[in-house]
């Protein structure tokens, strides 16, 4: 209640210049109009939100998360307490920067401000919740510095809060809970896999993941943490910590897509295992993965985002670490409710059947039949019959590789050949799988010879078998490279320092010899004067 | 303190209401004459059932130890609480009958629902519109305790150690509020706001009271979760006590 009579007086007290201010800040919403924002609405957003905001338009039935239903007046990213409806200000932020990791684009280069301030007024007139009082954000300080000490306390916090009974130890999203959480329509819902941070829906900076603590996620499991603050089960500081130690979970920055896989050579000896601990000093390199959503039974809600490849080479075999979070270790009893979740949710999509019972979880990684440079790349998914792909195919449940063709995706034919070995392991939400091959295969007729020096095409497709997917529902990436480093001669790094200093050296010989001839030029001149 | 001067007046604090406990604000307004609304009536009873009892689903509570450990047996889930013949966890309340625009002042009492080895206790109760509902944790783990109502506001809030207590309101009478736990997904209640403070709910031995109604003739409706609900015409005259007993079974008849 103070933070009310505090805004009360301060209202009061201020001058019409501060008030005109004021009420720009706590109106963004001025000048704008529902009716205005109707013909913005439906062109842009019925489509998935639906003609009267439900949620229901004609794309919902493939989204997972689901578009949000207006009418209910329940917003999952606000700055007010659990429960309140979102200030003016927090629509229109998620107008106009979107919900990273789902359906919902960023729209401020779309429509401009008018236009979002328009449809935000349009969208609120569908909940008559919206008709009482404005909400108040509540008040969130500036965070504390970051340190490794307040991350380390934060992961305590994390611990004593119990965050990892849903987001697990690692933030992976792999919590004994997760498999059963639901949002308010019974639809399956994630629990945030907190090391992506590029993929939090309320944006991943340290305040907005502290603001999240504080208000919660509504319509969704994520609860508020006020309370607990409130009754000093937890400090403000404790959630300030616990929100830099969540930011600590992923990369500092988002990952960065680059076409080419360097694998670099060694000396001496390849990492044996995924587990090897020299893989932490290999260079990681992110290859995005998406739906199938060109094959029919498409696929809409693919588990893997994309997979973390990495790769080193010795002249003569190959080696290569890919690493990818799945929350869920496939087949496994827990993940039965959440398979019978996504069934319900996306079975209507081209009406074919998810099978009701989980299947592996699965990894394919594809090569053209025949490296060479100037080789048209086979059809993505997985080949056709007029340019097959060469394939690794992995299952987790029996962890099993096979080696063989594919003329399209879910026609893979096992060969007799067994030029790869592989090892897997799973660890809290992540599986890592490193696969071994020499450069040049016995079998040099059907299967391809890597070459050092040589950009290898590589495709990625993989699939979680506890959200029904299998070889066509999953997640494919487009065609990607590794390429097999050159070692670096010594001559390489010679030739350009002599070179520069052969060109510096004639400078100095050329500019002297110039000098001493306008030197000697004036002194004739001097003489003959 | 001049700031709170400043804002003392009338206006100003109706501009600035909406606190998380509307219903406080609006009870003292009303209090004088819904406080004469009440009586010196109830109405007493027992809720028995009859018949096979259904068996309740087991719960497999092994990822929280903490929770499994408060059990001799496997748990289940108490879905149909019989014992020696009284159900547990049934709602009685004044369903029709009170007079058209009465109102009644809100129970300075709260309502609570208990989390107790993972369970919530009770399963279906009923709470006035702007009475407190108290929640308390007594497992020394973390809950979430998620209302998801269509009329009121909803809330999701966390109790991450024992020996928390919670206090909220619910502003508008609402037939059923579900109430679930999402790190325990086998944890549900339910929850009715009524108008009035005409309710029980019915412990273990089956037994509810019904205080301060006026005279009057009502329909008293039992409901339970499973089981449907029951209704019945009692008539209670100005400061007596009358009688309702209900017999649920696992049928339905």
């Amino acid at each position: 209640m103070t933070t009310t009579w505090q805004l009360c007086g301060a209202h009061r007290t201020i001058g019409a210049l501060g008030a005109v201010a004021a009420i720009g800040m706590l109106a963004p919403l001025l000048g704008a109009q529902a009716p205005r924002g109707k013909a913005v609405y439906d062109k842009w957003c019925a489509e998935c939100h639906g003609a009267t905001g439900a949620g229901d338009g004609s794309s919902a039935a493939y989204m997972l998360p689901r578009p949000r239903d207006f009418t209910k007046g329940l917003y999952q990213i606000r700055t007010t307490a659990s429960g309140e409806l979102p200030t003016d200000a927090d629509l229109l932020h998620v107008v106009t920067e979107g919900m990273p990791g789902t359906a919902m684009p960023d729209w401020k280069t779309r429509l401009n401000a008018t236009e979002r301030g328009d449809v935000v007024a349009y969208i609120k007139s569908m909940s008559s919740f919206f008709a009482g009082a404005a909400p108040k954000a509540i008040s969130v300080g500036k965070a504390p510095s970051s340190s490794s000490e307040s991350i380390a306390a934060g992961r305590a916090a994390y611990e004593k809060l119990e965050c990892f009974k849903c987001h697990g130890q690692e933030g992976r999203g792999d919590g004994t809970s997760s498999p059963t959480l639901k949002d308010d329509y019974d639809h399956p819902i994630r629990a945030a896999n907190l090391s992506q941070h590029w993929k939090f829906n309320g944006g991943a900076t340290v305040e907005q993941i502290y603001t999240r603590l504080r208000t919660g996620l509504d319509g969704t499991p994520m609860p508020s943490f006020t309370d607990a603050m409130e009754s000093e089960v937890v400090t403000d500081e404790q959630l300030w910590q616990v929100a830099q130690y969540v930011r600590s979970l992923g990369p500092e920055k988002d990952p960065v897509v680059r076409e080419v896989v360097r694998a670099a050579q060694v000396e001496g000896a390849l990492p044996t295992s995924p587990s090897d601990s020299a893989w932490a000093e290999v260079e990681a390199f992110w290859i995005p993965l998406v739906g199938q959503i060109i094959l029919k039974p498409r696929w809409f809600a693919p588990t893997v985002d994309g997979v973390w490849v990495q790769a080193l080479h010795d002249s003569k075999q190959l080696v290569m670490r890919v690493s990818w979070d799945d929350p869920s270790r496939s087949p496994d009893t827990p993940w039965d409710e959440w398979l019978g979740r996504i069934r319900q949710t996306m079975t209507a999509v081209d009406s074919i059947p998810i099978d009701a019972a989980q299947g592996p979880d699965r990894l394919t990684v594809q090569f053209p039949t025949k490296v060479t440079d100037d080789a048209e790349r086979p059809y993505f998914l997985g080949g056709d019959s007029r340019r097959p792909v060469y394939a690794w195919r992995w299952t987790s449940t029996p962890d099993e590789l096979q080696e063989g063709r594919m003329t399209g995706l879910g026609t893979f034919k096992a060969a007799n050949s067994s030029e790869v070995t592989h090892a897997a392991v799973y660890d809290n939400g992540q599986w890592r799988l490193q696969f071994t091959r020499a450069l040049v295969p016995r079998d040099t007729t059907t299967v391809p010879t890597f070459s050092v020096g040589t950009a290898i095409p590589v495709a990625f497709y993989a699939a979680d078998g506890s959200s029904g997917e299998d070889e066509m529902r999953g997640a494919i990436g487009a065609w990607y490279a590794i390429y097999l480093d050159v070692p670096t001669p010594p001559r390489v790094y010679i030739a350009p320092a002599a070179t520069m200093l052969l060109t510096a050296g004639l400078g100095v010989l050329v500019v002297a010899s110039a000098q001493r001839r306008e030197r000697s030029g004036r002194r004739s001149t001097k003489e003959e004067s | 303190m001049k700031r709170i001067l400043i804002c003392g007046l009338a206006l100003a604090v109706a501009a600035c209401g909406g606190s998380k406990e509307g219903g406080e604000e609006a009870a003292p307004a009303a209090g004088a004459a819904a406080s004469a609304a009440l009586g010196g009536g109830s109405v007493t009873g027992h809720v028995a059932f009859s018949g096979a009892v259904p068996a309740n689903p087991s719960i497999d509570m092994s990822a929280e130890t903490v929770c499994k450990d408060k059990y001799p047996d496997a748990p289940v889930d108490p879905v149909v609480m019989v014992t020696d013949g009284k159900l547990g966890n049934v709602v009685v309340y004044v369903k029709s009958g009170l007079p058209d625009g009465q109102t009644y002042p809100v129970p300075s009492e709260g309502v609570e629902l208990d989390q107790q080895g993972c369970l919530y206790h009770p399963r279906m109760m009923a709470v006035m519109a702007g009475q407190n509902l108290i929640i308390k944790n007594n497992d020394a783990v973390l809950h979430n305790i998620k209302a998801l109502p269509t009329k009121n506001r909803p809330f999701n809030i966390s109790q991450p150690t024992a020996g928390m207590s919670t206090t909220r309101t619910f502003t508008t009478p609402e037939e059923d509020i579900p109430v679930e736990c999402n790190v325990h997904g086998w944890m549900h209640s339910n929850i009715m706001v009524l108008p009035h403070p005409f309710f029980a709910t019915t412990g273990a031995d089956g037994s509810f009271t019904i205080k301060g109604l006026p005279a009057g003739t009502y329909e008293i409706e039992a409901r339970h979760e499973k089981l449907g609900s029951k209704t019945m015409s009692v008539t209670v005259p100005a400061d007596a006590a009358s009688t309702a007993d209900f017999t649920f079974s696992a049928t339905g008849a």
